[in-house]
């Protein structure tokens, strides 16, 4: 496994995503491992398409072209499922009928074999998360802080090349939300995974520390 | 989408293609093979599924014929006996000439009528080959062999005797005020307003009643027997239709409805809507007090002058599928003992078509020894037959009747 | 579409993929294929060819017939006049309920008893307000001791010949039937907010709902308006047990010309087949009119700023109805239910003189055999259409499209066009192919009306799902496949029950299509019972018409059961 500084990250280049002709974004950048690159704009800006697209789930209404690649693979050519784009959502987003161990263990990789193995896995992740003992507990049960480490968990687990987070923090109340900035900011800078952040909110910007682009009228990103 | 039609077209056309290979047919003569043929056959038996004593004499018919024979019979069970006839228009019309989905239907009148005209029944005749046709009491009963005046030969076997009888509960109605024909009837119905009606055609029961009163109300009665006579029609008919517009104007509901059926009526005299009602077999009442549908002080009475009477029938349609299977049913059916269980009012109590005569001892003596009933007269109080009108007269009478009743002017 | 679609290309290439776009194929051809034949298998005999019946010629003989039967224009008129006054009515009285209380705990109790309301069959529910009703029913044996009646009085009801009892009848079922679907619709407008503008400009609840929100919601609900249309003036055993008998409405008749043992009947009914799709079509075209007109009236209303804030009567009329209704529909049932155990029962008792068990213990060892062709019949043809509906839906996913206003007229072509027009002809049709497979031609016939309704149920919390919960879990690195399956399937469970529970529910119930194309030998409980009706003995009524609601209900029961039971621990998933 190469280290982190050796490999190449995440490359955007030409990206250009349009609506009915009107270019919403367009936009080329580097994100080296362990760096965000912040994405900001009002909303209703399409700064969530750019995710989408990266991730493959772009709706057919939009289009899109440019390259982007990771660590030298080119993702656009994968299928979705494959091109281990981990995301996280504003709301947290977990499974309401597994409970909070079948949640992470639903992302463990498949070469990871034995339901021991896998059992292990997923407590001691939920461990480093503070969320000892919570694998038979309801999701509906957690607290909103919970919830939130517990998404955190699921998508390091499922070892990512890279992570979205699209406006993950928004729905937080201001202690939390500067809380769990941390802890996923920390998280993937450990992880060494590539980080595009799409947010309206500056201190986000700010705690994240790297490339800020925002969107202009003419979708032109100015970093 | 195109692969599929063509698909369907192709299916239609490959299956219009298979017709007309016809099956050797069985010889009624030769009944032994005709009971080997039969084995593992199963008969579908297209019957009026309306009665639950029927369908439970027609289970017990079912379990004989598979103990006996190894034949499955299956009740196939029919709201209108007419839905039958139409499956085999509908796969003549398919070019299903074998293999059809009716083995067997209870039939007669216009019914039997349209099928041996268009050719829909199996021939040559076969039921006078039936063994048990022996017991068949042609010489008294000449409705077997002319069926509304249609000659059967022998293209339908008797199962049942029908007569026409009236029944009221003698807890309400005056025994002394019962009419004795269809002129004291529209009397007592003009005293009684609302108390009597009769099923609307072209129910079986309620074209019946027409019938009763046709033959009243015709000065020549032997015209009846044969076939209408499209000049003299109207006239013929105009004192039926005129007894009928009286009778309406004290009818139930002023005859602007008529109840469904006979069961219709029989719920109708139970709930003390009608005050007397008919049907065509003498030991409903009985079988209905036993029930507990009908009051037990149900009683029977009928018309010194006579009323009418007819036999009803099963028939083969040409493209059965169980030929062998369903005439050996219908040879079942004549059975002394079938026949014994039908006229026991604890399971049918339908007048035997079989001769009293012609039985050995054991069974006479049988048939003599049944309780028919404290509602239900003794065979020789049931009055004189009047026999069916030519089959065309009900066809023109009933569109006669629904022009004149039934068009919402 | 995109520039860069490898990925979206290989999606599409794969299995899920492949199955969900030939559901969608087959769906298609399952609702127009045996319409449109079924339809020329009519059309045929109605211009006078069926060569069997010595129709060879094409022409118009067969309507000059047809005009010149009695009573004709009489019973087309009154087909029309109770098809659309029976839909006017349960609309209106839907709306006036929905613009009252929607958004109210009232609502909220009120939904549950929606689906078993649902679940009785016509029949069932007609029987019952018939026994209701009648001038020996119940109401009457009620009053029959203080107004000193001991003789039912000669009333003409139900048959009354202007239609009423049988309007009251399709009232009772085809209401809780749209309050359903507007129920469905309703998550799609803004009703909180909306509810508060209106309020705060003084509007009453009336008004404010019809102005803000009506146009919207009727305009999702339309195509189920005009199925009740359909089905109201078309339908046949509600008929014959309320309707007029003399002249009965058109579908009686022509299901009475099919039965004539005069087989040339056979063309006055297929030409009066013809006569009912136009009756039909000609009440949804005058609906359309009514359509537009009340929209005018609407928007004038609006525009002159009635408010209506004084509407409190109003919505208490709109709630004795829809009380009357479900009171009606179940103490009918109860009546059924005792008729069924009943000894001697005379007028004006108002119980039997005995009890027994008598009819059912005659019943039931005889209903075996059709209870396991309803239960086949129904399992079979609800399995495809729910496999045929998800596969339909999991294509609307991946391509981001829904069917629009066009597939949602497909959806709903096998309940706009009235069943006894296409039925007759889908027999000659199976009948001429000569197939054996009678089992599965009756479960695929089925399956065309079963279809829609499994759909249309299953559409609406399909689409309402959060995307991004499949999204998250494909970023997780899981398939297609995997993502539906424990993702999307589990979190659906409620809602594809209750689909399964509708359909199985419509399998039960279907007549005229059992009836022809079972040609007697498959039977259903439905069939069954309608044969038993014939013979009017109110016990055995009492008996089937329990037993074919009682099947339904079952099903929707489990529907409710079953999601509560899997995730009793999961508090999220038991709304």
């Amino acid at each position: 496994m190469m280290k982190a500084n050796d490999r190449p990250g995440l490359s955007l280049s030409g990206i250009v995503i349009r609506l009915d002709g009107k270019r919403l974004i367009d936009l080329s950048a580097t994100v080296l491992p362990g760096e965000v690159l912040t994405v900001m704009g009002p909303s209703g800006s399409g700064k969530s398409t750019l995710l989408s697209f990266i991730g493959g789930f772009l709706d057919p209404a939009f289009q899109a072209e440019g390259e982007v690649s990771i660590d030298g693979t080119n993702l656009l050519n994968l299928p979705p499922e494959a091109r281990r784009a981990g995301i996280l959502f504003q709301d947290p987003l977990l499974f309401p009928h597994m409970s909070v161990g079948a949640n992470v263990a639903f992302a463990i990789p498949p070469d990871v074999s034995g339901r021991k193995q896998r059992r292990r896995i997923g407590s001691a992740i939920l461990a480093e998360m503070d969320l000892q003992g919570f694998e038979a507990r309801d999701p509906a049960t957690l607290s909103g802080g919970q919830k939130v480490r517990v998404a955190l968990a699921r998508v390091l687990i499922s070892r990512p090349r890279l992570l979205l987070l699209d406006e993950p923090f928004s729905k937080l109340d201001t202690d939390l939300r500067v809380q769990m900035r941390d802890l996923v900011f920390v998280r993937a800078r450990d992880a060494g995974l590539p980080v595009i952040l799409v947010t309206h909110d500056e201190a986000d910007a700010e705690a994240a520390g790297g490339l800020v682009y925002r969107i202009d009228a003419e979708g032109k990103s100015h970093g | 989408m195109r692969i599929i039609t063509r698909l369907l077209i192709a299916s239609v056309i490959a299956g219009i293609g298979s017709l007309n290979v016809l099956a050797a047919e069985a010889d009624v003569k030769d009944w032994p093979a005709i009971e080997k043929a039969a084995v593992g056959q199963t008969v579908y038996f297209n019957a009026w599924g309306g009665s639950e004593n029927i369908n439970a004499y027609l289970e017990w018919v079912a379990a004989e014929m598979r103990e006996r024979h190894d034949v499955t019979v299956t009740q196939v069970k029919l709201d209108d006996t007419g839905s039958a006839v139409a499956k085999v228009v509908a796969e003549k019309a398919a070019g299903r000439n074998e293999g059809g989905s009716v083995d067997l239907i209870w039939i007669n009148g216009e019914n039997f009528v349209s099928m041996k005209q268009q050719g829909l029944l199996l021939s040559p005749g076969w039921a006078t080959s039936l063994p048990n046709w022996q017991y068949v009491d042609v010489e008294n009963q000449p409705t077997i062999l002319a069926d509304f005046t249609e000659p059967t030969e022998g293209l339908e076997s008797p199962w049942g005797g029908a007569k026409m009888v009236f029944f009221y509960d003698s807890a309400r109605t005056d025994q002394n005020d019962l009419p004795d024909d269809t002129a004291q009837l529209l009397d007592w119905a003009k005293r009684n307003p609302g108390r009597f009606s009769y099923p609307a055609p072209p129910d079986f029961i309620g074209s019946s009643f027409l019938k009763q009163v046709l033959h009243e109300v015709t000065a020549d009665p032997a015209k009846l027997a044969g076939p209408v006579d499209e000049a003299t029609f109207d006239a013929d008919v105009e004192p039926l239709f005129a007894y009928l517009d009286e009778l309406h104007e004290v009818s139930w509901r002023s005859g602007k409805a008529f109840p469904q059926n006979y069961p219709d009526m029989k719920q109708k005299l139970a709930d003390g809507e009608l005050d007397i009602i008919f049907a065509f077999n003498p030991a409903e009442a009985s079988a209905s007090v036993r029930a507990g549908e009908l009051p037990e002080t149900i009683r029977s009475f009928t018309f010194p002058g006579g009323t009418l009477g007819n036999t009803h029938f099963v028939a083969i349609p040409y493209n059965a599928n169980a030929k062998a299977g369903a005439l050996l049913t219908a040879n079942f059916l004549i059975s002394p003992e079938a026949q014994l269980r039908k006229q026991d009012p604890m399971y049918w109590g339908d007048p035997t078509v079989l001769s009293m005569e012609k039985l050995p001892e054991a069974d006479r003596a049988a048939f003599q020894s049944l309780d028919l009933g404290v509602a239900t007269l003794p065979p020789g109080e049931l009055g004189p037959v009047i026999a069916e009108p030519h089959a065309s007269w009900m066809d023109r009478i009933e569109t006669e009747w629904r022009r004149r009743y039934a068009s919402g002017n | 579409m995109s520039d860069h679609s490898p990925a979206q290309k290989r999606t599409t290439g794969s299995g899920t993929a492949f199955f969900a776009r030939s559901a969608v194929l087959i769906t298609v051809a399952l609702l127009v294929l045996p319409i449109t034949f079924g339809l020329l298998g009519t059309l045929l005999p109605a211009f006078g060819y069926l060569p069997v019946l010595g129709g060879n010629a094409l022409g118009l003989e067969t309507f000059r017939s047809l005009f010149a039967t009695p009573g004709l224009a009489h019973a087309a008129v009154l087909s029309f006049a109770t098809g659309l006054a029976a839909t006017a009515i349960s609309l209106v009285v839907t709306m006036l309920f929905m613009a009252s209380f929607a958004g109210t705990p009232v609502m909220t109790r009120l939904q549950h008893l929606i689906s078993p309301l649902l679940a009785v069959p016509h029949a069932a529910a007609a029987f019952g307000l018939a026994f209701l009703i009648a001038p020996s029913g119940y109401l009457i044996r009620f009053v029959a001791p203080l107004a000193g009646i001991d003789r039912p009085p000669d009333i003409l009801i139900p048959h009354d010949p202007l239609g009423l009892a049988m309007i009251a009848g399709l009232v009772a079922k085809e209401t809780p039937f749209l309050f359903l679907v507007t129920l469905a619709a309703l998550p799609q407008v803004d009703l909180i907010a909306s509810r508060r503008l209106a309020a705060s400009f003084g509007y009453g609840r009336i008004a404010g709902f019809l102005y803000l929100l009506w146009p919207a919601l009727y305009r999702q609900i339309r195509f189920a308006v005009y199925a009740v249309i359909a089905y109201s003036s078309s339908v046949v055993d509600v008929a014959v047990i309320l309707g007029p008998n003399l002249p009965g409405t058109l579908a009686t008749r022509l299901v009475q010309w099919m039965n004539d043992p005069d087989l040339s009947a056979r063309f006055l009914a297929s030409a009066g087949a013809l006569v009912q799709l136009t009756v039909t079509v000609g009440a949804i075209l005058v609906w359309y009119g009514l359509e537009h007109l009340g929209s005018k009236l609407l928007r004038f209303a609006r525009d002159h700023g009635y408010r209506l804030a004084t509407d409190a009567l109003l919505r208490r009329f709109s709630a004795l109805m829809i009380g009357i209704i479900g009171v009606t529909v179940f103490a009918g049932l109860g009546i059924l239910a005792i008729w069924s155990v009943a000894g001697l029962w005379q007028f004006p008792d108002l119980l039997p003189e005995s009890l027994t068990l008598r009819s059912w213990q005659n019943a039931l060892p005889r209903v075996l055999d059709p209870l396991r062709t309803t239960l086949v019949t129904g399992l079979g043809s609800t399995l495809a259409a729910i496999v045929l509906t998800i596969g339909c839906l999991e294509r609307e996913t991946q391509t981001g499209r829904a069917g629009g206003e066009r597939g949602l007229l497909i959806l709903y072509m096998p309940l706009i066009v009235p069943q006894i027009t296409f039925v007759f002809g889908l027999q000659l049709l199976f009948i001429g192919s000569g197939s054996p497979y009678r089992y599965a031609a009756l479960i695929l016939v089925h399956l065309v009306f079963v279809l829609p309704y499994v759909f249309l149920s299953l559409a609406d919390p399909w689409r309402a799902l959060d995307r991004r919960y499949e999204i998250v879990a494909t970023a997780l690195g899981r398939s297609r496949l995997s993502v539906l399956l424990s993702i999307r399937l589990p979190m659906l469970i409620r809602p594809i029950l209750t689909a399964c529970a509708v359909g199985f529910a419509v399998s039960v119930g279907q007549y005229l299509p059992t009836l022809l194309i079972g040609e007697g030998r498959l039977q259903t409980v439905t069939t069954e019972a309608v044969a038993l009706a014939s013979g009017n003995n109110r016990r055995v009524i009492g008996v089937y018409a329990l037993l074919q609601t009682l099947l339904p209900f079952i099903a929707f029961s489990l529907a409710a059961f079953l999601p509560a039971m899997l995730h009793r621990k999961r508090r999220e998933m038991r709304v």
